[in-house]
């Protein structure tokens, strides 16, 4: 199981930038923090998800 | 007024009100950002939503200064790790460090947001450390290395107006750095008082977001701060109080 | 002296510390911009409504342009003193020790070159000065000596705070400017107020005025109340002489100093005092800038406005009628049972004093005083931590 954004799923084996795909997720608009560590936004298609890794995806929105 | 520039880590503004971008509707931030005549706004950082989302950053006028909080951290360590996710995101060096460990009152937790700045300050940020107005505490704040500080007018979304007037006055006096009075502020007249007092400038969220008419609010609020600033640099006059009244005579006792 | 003799007055000597400091740099320019004539009545009145006094509102309430409004002044003086002390007036007594010294400063009566009776007392006989001081009531004392390293060393001196603690709840120290660490010692002897009067912060003046000796070098002098803080004393008091140099623009610095070092160590307790060179009768003509009692309570009210937590001694080189009023309004701490002699107190003099006095009541007659104008002495309300 991996946990993203505080869910366990089971996306172990398949690369970040397919998971994003997959999830409609815009990779323009977010940023992605795997096990603490903050990713380059280039480098998603190369990192392949760990049975166990916390992911965080995380965007802007408004706030005071 | 012409050359009375705001001075901020380095960069120069010449407005002096920090728009809110929280608790209103994307399509009107632009107008809200143009009517107040705003060059910094915050964002918060969230959890990406699946779909196709709108994105803020595309709703936010071409060079006006994104200022990321790092709302949602209750201490300093996660402050610290927020501040640098908005930082790879792109965001620029600017960050507003919140740190609130009380979901009651959401008064800052000025020891936190001290810790947080002294690291934040050392890697590059300008840091902008949102406070409870104590002079000791924005002191460690200015030897931890921030770039202003933002004490309180009242706890958040209160729109209290300037609850903690004599304290925020101590810091404009005793603090070298901008002092930029955060939270609480709901109306123009509130905001003006602020930057009479000495304020460098005025943050304000709420009291725009709820007005009737979000974007007339915001240029009240443009209007309203600017007169307060005008009046601080003109030197504020005043109205005779108890010391003009006489009393016996000081002076008579001079001989030379 | 020939000027080829004359060594560079703003060189550290040897053995002088020196300190990451700036604030030397920023009293001077910007008391060398202070140009107080530009000063008007309504500058003044506008500073005097202000709750808060800003450097520029002390320049204009220090021109020549406040003099008409000193009543208004002194009002507000008042009003900043009883906000801040209540009716609280301080006792205490200056206790000169040794009058060696090695400096040549023309208008000082200890000067090395003037031919007086020198002395140093020995511990014995500070015991006996401190025991006949103590029985008067006094609970504070200031320890004075001439300023001579090699006759009344640290070691020397912090012997005497040892003594004075055993006597004294508080101890003063007005000496020759130390390190650092020679401050920590004499804290840790017991001592925790220092004074260093820079007599005049025109540093081209101050050259022209003391010629030989440590106290030449101007910068070591101006930055003793640093290094005595960060020795951990708790307390460090300010002055110009004035009417060495132009009066208002000492009197200016001397006030900005303290502010900036306020500033930058917010915990250290602040005191000004106060002197003058009196001017000599009728010859106002002769020097406009001399400092009469209206100057002089225009100053003191002026310290007092922008600096109203401040402590502000008056010197008994005043005479009774002015100490007695300036409690009234500014001062908040006085000397009584004065005697600047040395050893004066508990026997026969054995050495000669450095100026003479003007008002000689004793412990109990500044007591009534001051008590009769409806003011509450004060002999200590501190605690040495």
């Amino acid at each position: 199981m991996v946990r993203i954004n505080g869910k366990e799923e089971t996306a172990a084996g398949i690369s970040l930038a397919d998971y994003l795909k997959n999830n409609n997720y815009n990779p323009e608009s977010i940023v992605i923090e795997l096990n603490g560590e903050i990713l380059n936004r280039n480098g998603y298609a190369s990192v392949v998800l760990q049975e166990n890794d916390v992911v965080e995806i995380l965007m802007f929105m408004g706030g005071g | 007024m012409k050359d009375d520039k705001f001075i901020l880590g380095g960069h120069e503004f010449t407005s002096r009100f920090i728009l809110g971008s929280g608790k209103y509707s994307l399509n009107l931030i632009k107008a809200a950002v143009e009517n107040a005549g705003a060059e910094i706004i915050t964002l918060a950082l969230r959890r990406a939503a699946t779909g196709n989302v709108e994105n803020i950053l595309d709703y936010i006028p071409k060079g006006v200064t994104l200022l990321p909080n790092t709302s949602g951290a209750r201490n300093a360590d996660e402050a610290i790790r927020i501040a640098r996710i908005a930082r790879a995101a792109g965001c620029g060096d600017f960050v507003k460090v919140e740190v609130i460990a009380d979901s009651k009152y959401l008064l800052p937790d000025n020891y936190e947001t001290c810790k947080a700045t002294e690291i934040l300050a050392k890697e590059g940020f300008v840091v902008m450390p949102y406070m409870y107005p104590d002079l000791y505490a924005a002191r460690d704040l200015v030897n931890a290395g921030a770039a202003c500080v933002m004490p309180l007018a009242a706890p958040i979304g209160t729109n209290k107006g300037l609850c903690t007037r004599e304290f925020i006055r101590i810091l404009v006096e005793e603090i070298d750095l901008p002092v930029i009075v955060d939270a609480g502020i709901g109306k123009p007249s509130q905001a003006c008082e602020a930057m009479e007092l000495g304020a460098a400038a005025v943050m304000a969220n709420t009291a725009i977001a709820t007005a009737g008419d979000i974007t007339a609010m915001a240029e009240a609020f443009k209007h309203a701060i600017i007169a307060g600033r005008q009046a601080y640099l003109a030197g504020m006059g005043r109205v005779l109080d108890d010391r003009a009244a006489a009393s016996s005579p000081l002076t008579g006792f001079l001989h030379d | 002296m020939d000027n080829q003799k004359r060594t560079d007055h703003m060189q550290y000597m040897e053995g002088m510390e020196v300190i990451n400091s700036d604030i030397m740099d920023k009293v001077i320019s910007e008391m060398n911009s202070y140009d107080y004539s530009i000063y008007t009545e309504q500058d003044v009145k506008k500073a005097l409504l202000k709750d808060n006094i800003s450097p520029d509102d002390f320049k204009a309430l220090l021109s020549p342009a406040a003099l008409p409004l000193l009543e208004d002044i002194a009002q507000r003086a008042k009003l900043e003193t009883r906000k801040h002390f209540g009716n609280s007036v301080y006792m205490f007594t200056p206790l000169y020790i040794a009058n060696y010294c090695e400096n040549y400063c023309i208008y000082c009566g200890f000067n090395c070159h003037n031919k007086i009776k020198r002395a140093i007392l020995d511990a014995d006989q500070i015991r006996a000065e401190m025991k006949t001081i103590a029985e008067t009531g006094l609970q504070e004392v200031l320890i004075l000596t001439g300023e001579s390293r090699s006759k009344s060393d640290v070691r020397y001196i912090g012997e005497a705070c040892k003594i004075a603690s055993e006597y004294f709840k508080v101890v003063g120290l007005e000496v020759y400017p130390m390190n650092s660490d020679e401050y920590a010692y004499l804290h840790k002897c017991g001592a925790d107020f220092v004074t260093v009067f820079q007599e005049t912060y025109n540093s081209d003046k101050y050259e022209t005025l003391h010629l030989a000796g440590h106290k030449r070098i101007f910068p070591y002098r101006f930055n003793a109340q640093e290094r005595a803080i960060m020795g951990g004393i708790r307390g460090v008091g300010f002055a110009a002489l004035l009417g060495l140099d132009d009066f208002r623009k000492d009197a200016f610095a001397t006030g900005y100093h303290a502010y900036l070092i306020q500033r930058k160590y917010p915990h250290a307790e602040i005191a000004f005092s106060c002197p003058r060179l009196r001017p000599i009768i009728n010859n106002d003509k002769i020097n406009p800038k001399d400092v009469h009692e209206r100057q002089l309570l225009q100053i003191i009210c002026a310290y007092r406005i922008f600096m109203p937590f401040a402590s502000i001694t008056i010197s008994s080189r005043e005479n009774a009628n002015f100490r007695d009023n300036i409690i009234q309004i500014a001062a908040t701490k006085t000397s009584a049972g004065v005697d600047v002699g040395i050893g004066a107190h508990s026997g026969e003099q054995k050495g000669d004093e450095q100026f003479e006095i003007d008002d000689a009541r004793s412990v109990k007659e500044m007591y009534d005083m001051i008590k009769s104008k409806g003011m509450q002495p004060v002999m200590s309300d501190y605690i040495y931590v």
